[in-house]
């Protein structure tokens, strides 16, 4: 029986469950001892000059080592970051530490070095930082306006990068449309907050070489990010991933605060550790999502969609980082699953005085499906047509063909329809229908909601070269154990088993006995990584390719062994070892192969393109009419991923997407004040989601195999936070459509809820507060 | 100051400082590092121990404060022969845990949740953990890896796994 479809149990478990993992902060090695830590002065305003710094007083207070501000990095010649790609405002610059300005609140300013922990607390607070107040550029439209200034004088605007032509807008796009809608929606700012801050380690061995131990979604940029932020040459740095705790596409590269300790580390020529706190974690890991989006979308009476349009503004905060990109992958996802003949998509990338904005958990897809699919309902509505119907309207009938769109997307496969009716039927649609009359007909103060998504997204797009390629090799030892070095990096989906379950699928060894190993970049020199859910059908694919290629190795040396032909020649997996065809005495075990000369294979796999996942959810919620407080009751997804390796992985790594895509539906936002201060830095005032507010999740099977892999395999990582945001959004504008709201953005708070059924005037929500 | 307390089974004291907090007692002095820092607002339950069997967020406690008392960690509730605790098999048995750092203090936390209600309905456990988050699983799991502890999962339900 195949070990691949079924539920193994993860073997990264035991030593998570009792000595816990081993992450950056809890790294015991002896090329870290000794080390100082340091803490970061950070900026307490938006947007200031700096008049100076005084650091005396730091420097006196007890256990402190050294005291860093960005002059000291620019005498040491280390230049500020540009933007990531080359179409974004390159006078967009980012000093590892403010020197002239600082341009958000928690920017850091100085570092200082302490002999212990406590002590750099203390000590930051005696840094004295004279900030001459300039003027906040709170918001997106400020931004646009130029009404407060610009963040960077000499890049003359405060637009990062626009994605499509804007000035092409067709002015005929709605051209024979009965009903056209159009409004406007926040994807708003959220917090990726990995229970896991960012934190880090570095060392210089007598041999002129860094080791940094930071945890990360790929320690080969992390590598790459290193040397460009220190001008570090590829055989000078070594990173090594530790255990991660959970990244969500935030982990990715490294940050100032990584090369400054790195460099410190230099300076002192004693190791150096550092660990941010949860309220620095708020302030500067890179937010996601931030769009505003314009959608309009057109067609007939029927339900029959014949056009969209999707406007979108994003803010990157104060520096442009991936965040100033994802528009383009939002463009790229503009029509989703839906057969739309006429769309068009245009985006403008503004910097602002707040946390620089990057990737989260989908990265550019979930703004696509929450557009498209807000834009469903709203057309629906004003059609006067069931969201339902409309959507089996529209939807792209199932192609087993690629299917290329207007923006230049190939679908590999998709049965979008199937998806949509089995999490309908899953639901109860109908009953729900007939529960949610019979409430609105009582008049009750607890109204129920029902919201549906179909998406689609996109997985495994890159790999390091920029192809959709992963490497992997496979070594078998001797004593019957294998080896599988991986370009992923996981943290937290599980790859040690899953890879594992792949190369004993094929080899015949035990999972038991495989040990799975990554993000060391002398090991691994080379990999994409683990983001974009691409690692299992690139780098799992990978790890199959090279366990079929190390057989035929190993295929080679049997014969010779036993002086047989290769082709007569029959691998025995429940044996692991070759057998002469006919005479199943003989045999030569795969271990013993390895015994004279090493027994490995290293090898790059390259799909064709990325694949698209898609799906279906249902949610159904109940809102008080009266607090407009949101009970998420139910969540039903369809989630094709197609072929699945490990149904109890994929079934969580689903979970987790769903509820992070829920909750930003209708609890988490990240909030600034009008001068740019933030509002949410802890967990005390940003609503992380806790059990209470979600339900258990009702999840359906569906499986489309791509033929873009030899597994079959999607991406699975990101979809449920696609899929779940819009539906749940929808739910809740569902739920008090009846009074007249057409639209409520997210999250849908009680104070959202309560005030659109005020502005709709409806008169039950006040009929039943006064009865 | 002197802090004298029993850590997982052991009696041991030490000189601290006296603001040093209870959970960077157990991980720096006592070198118990599966309890994590995930906030510092109270708000996460990453450092969750139990203090008397009573589960505590141990950044908010001082070292000294326990002084007297026995402290319980993840790693104290596995058995000599290296047997996980029940809570901690079924937390792996289900699934419950992705990338491990909510994980220590979750199984503390479950693990004093039972000990007050063996026989809990999914929404007590949904309860009993409010004040511990986790951005992974999006809790199902978790609740799923409670229940089953707690042996009200039925055997189809309660997993079925292939241990190869």
């Amino acid at each position: 029986m195949s070990i691949l479809g079924t539920r193994v149990l993860r073997t990264e478990d035991p030593g998570f469950l009792t000595t816990g993992a081993v992450y950056t902060e809890d790294v015991q090695d002896e090329r870290l001892a000794g080390a100082c830590y340091v803490h970061f002065v950070r900026s307490t305003v938006a947007h200031a000059r700096i008049g100076g710094i005084d650091t005396s007083a730091a420097k006196d207070a007890p256990g402190v080592v050294a005291v860093y501000t960005g002059e000291d990095l620019a005498a040491a010649g280390i230049a500020p970051v540009r933007p990531m790609m080359p179409n974004m405002n390159q006078q967009m610059l980012q000093p590892l530490l403010a020197t002239d300005t600082v341009r958000f609140v928690g920017e850091p300013v100085a570092a200082v070095v302490t002999e212990e922990m406590y002590q750099g607390e203390d000590a930051i607070e005696l840094v004295d930082v004279d900030y001459d107040i300039l003027p906040a550029v709170a918001t997106m439209h400020q931004a646009v306006s130029g009404e407060r200034g610009l963040l960077f004088p000499a890049a003359e605007t405060n637009v990062v990068c626009t994605y499509g032509d804007a000035s092409a807008a067709s002015p005929d796009l709605f051209a024979g449309c009965d009903v056209v809608v159009s409004q406007v929606i926040q994807n708003q700012r959220v917090a990726p907050a990995p229970m896991e801050s960012r934190s880090g380690a570095a060392a210089w061995g007598e041999d002129g070489r860094l080791t940094a131990w930071i945890p990360n979604q790929g320690a080969q940029g992390t590598k790459g990010a290193l040397m460009g932020m220190l001008g570090l040459k590829p055989d000078q740095v070594r990173v090594i991933t530790p255990d991660v705790g959970g990244a969500f596409g935030a982990k990715f590269g490294a940050d100032s605060e990584h090369a400054v300790i790195c460099w410190i580390a230099k300076q002192l020529g004693r190791p150096a550790r550092w660990s941010e706190t949860r309220n620095e974690n708020l302030l500067v890991m890179p937010h996601g999502r931030a769009q505003e989006q314009k959608i309009t979308i057109g067609g007939t009476k029927d339900g029959t969609v014949l056009a969209y349009r999707l406007e979108i503004l994003q803010d990157c905060g104060a520096y442009p980082k991936a965040g100033a990109f994802l528009p383009s992958l939002t463009r790229l996802m503009t029509p989703g699953p839906y057969n739309i003949p006429r769309a068009e998509s245009f985006s403008t990338s503004v910097a602002t005085n707040t946390t620089p904005v990057g990737a989260y958990r989908g990265a550019g897809r979930p703004e696509a499906a929450a557009a498209i699919d807000r834009a469903m309902d709203l057309f629906a509505d004003a059609a006067g047509a069931d969201p339902a119907e409309v959507r089996r309207k529209n939807l792209l009938p199932k192609f087993t063909e690629p299917h290329k769109t207007a923006f230049g997307a190939v679908y590999d496969s998709g049965d979008y329809v199937t998806a949509l009716e089995k999490a309908l039927a899953a639901a109860g649609y109908d009953g729900l229908l007939a529960e949610q009359a019979k409430r609105r007909e009582n008049g009750d103060t607890l109204q129920l909601g029902i919201g549906l998504s179909s998406y689609v997204e996109i997985t495994g797009p890159g790999g390091e070269a920029g192809g959709p390629n992963e490497n992997s090799t496979v070594e078998v030892h001797p004593d019957g154990t294998a080896t599988i070095l991986t370009g992923t990096s996981p943290h937290g989906q599980g790859h040690q088993t899953v890879w594992a379950m792949l190369a004993s699928e094929e080899l015949g060894i035990p999972i038991e006995k495989i040990t799975v190993k990554w993000g060391d970049t002398d090991l691994v020199p080379r990999g994409g990584g683990t983001g974009g859910s691409r690692s299992l059908q690139l780098g799992g694919a990978a790890v199959q390719q090279a366990s079929r290629e190390l057989l035929d190795v190993a295929r080679e040396r049997a014969a010779a062994t036993l002086e047989a032909s290769p082709a007569d020649l029959v691998f025995d997996t429940a044996a692991s070892a070759f057998t002469v065809k006919g005479d199943p005495d003989v045999a030569v075990p795969l271990s013993s192969l390895a015994e004279s000369e090493r027994l490995f294979v290293h090898t790059v796999f390259t799909a064709p393109g990325p694949t698209f996942p898609f799906g279906s959810h249902v949610a159904v919620v109940e809102v008080d009419i009266e607090t407009g407080k949101v009970f998420l009751r139910r969540l039903v997804t369809v989630d094709d991923a197609g072929t699945v390796m490990n149904p109890l992985l994929a079934e969580g790594q689903r979970h987790g997407g769903i509820a992070q895509g829920a909750a930003q539906a209708f609890l988490e936002e990240v909030v600034f004040d009008d001068d740019g201060n933030a509002l949410t830095a802890t967990f005390a005032d940003y609503p992380f989601a806790s059990a209470t507010e979600l339900p258990s999740f009702e999840l359906v099977n569906m499986e489309t195999p791509t033929s873009y892999n030899p597994l079959g395999a999607k991406g699975i990582g990101e979809a449920g936070s696609i899929g779940s945001t819009p539906a749940v959004q929808n739910a809740v504008i569902d739920a008090v459509s009846y009074l007249g709201v057409t639209h409520i953005d997210m999250p849908t708070s009680p104070q959202r809820v309560w005030r659109a059924i005020r502005a709709a005037n409806g008169s039950a929500a006040n009929g039943s507060k006064e009865a | 100051m002197e802090v004298k307390l029993t850590v997982n089974g052991t009696t041991r004291s030490d000189e601290v400082e006296p603001r040093l907090l209870l959970i960077h007692y157990l991980r720096e002095v006592c070198g118990l590092r599966a309890a994590n820092v995930g906030c510092d607002t109270t708000s996460c339950g990453a450092c969750t121990v139990l203090v008397d069997g009573e589960s505590v967020k141990s950044c908010t406690v001082l070292a000294v404060q326990a002084s007297g008392r026995s402290v319980t960690t993840a790693e104290g509730l596995v058995a000599e022969d290296g047997t996980m605790s029940a809570v901690q098999q079924a937390f792996r048995e289900n699934h419950g845990l992705q990338c491990g750092f909510c994980t220590p203090g979750m199984v503390m936390a479950a693990t004093s949740l039972l000990a007050e209600n063996p026989d809990p309905t999914e929404q007590e456990v949904r309860e009993g953990l409010e004040g511990n988050f986790c951005r992974c699983t999006g809790y199902h799991n978790i609740v799923r890896a409670v229940l089953a502890a707690a042996g009200k999962l039925s055997g189809a339900e309660a997993s079925s796994e292939v241990n190869a």
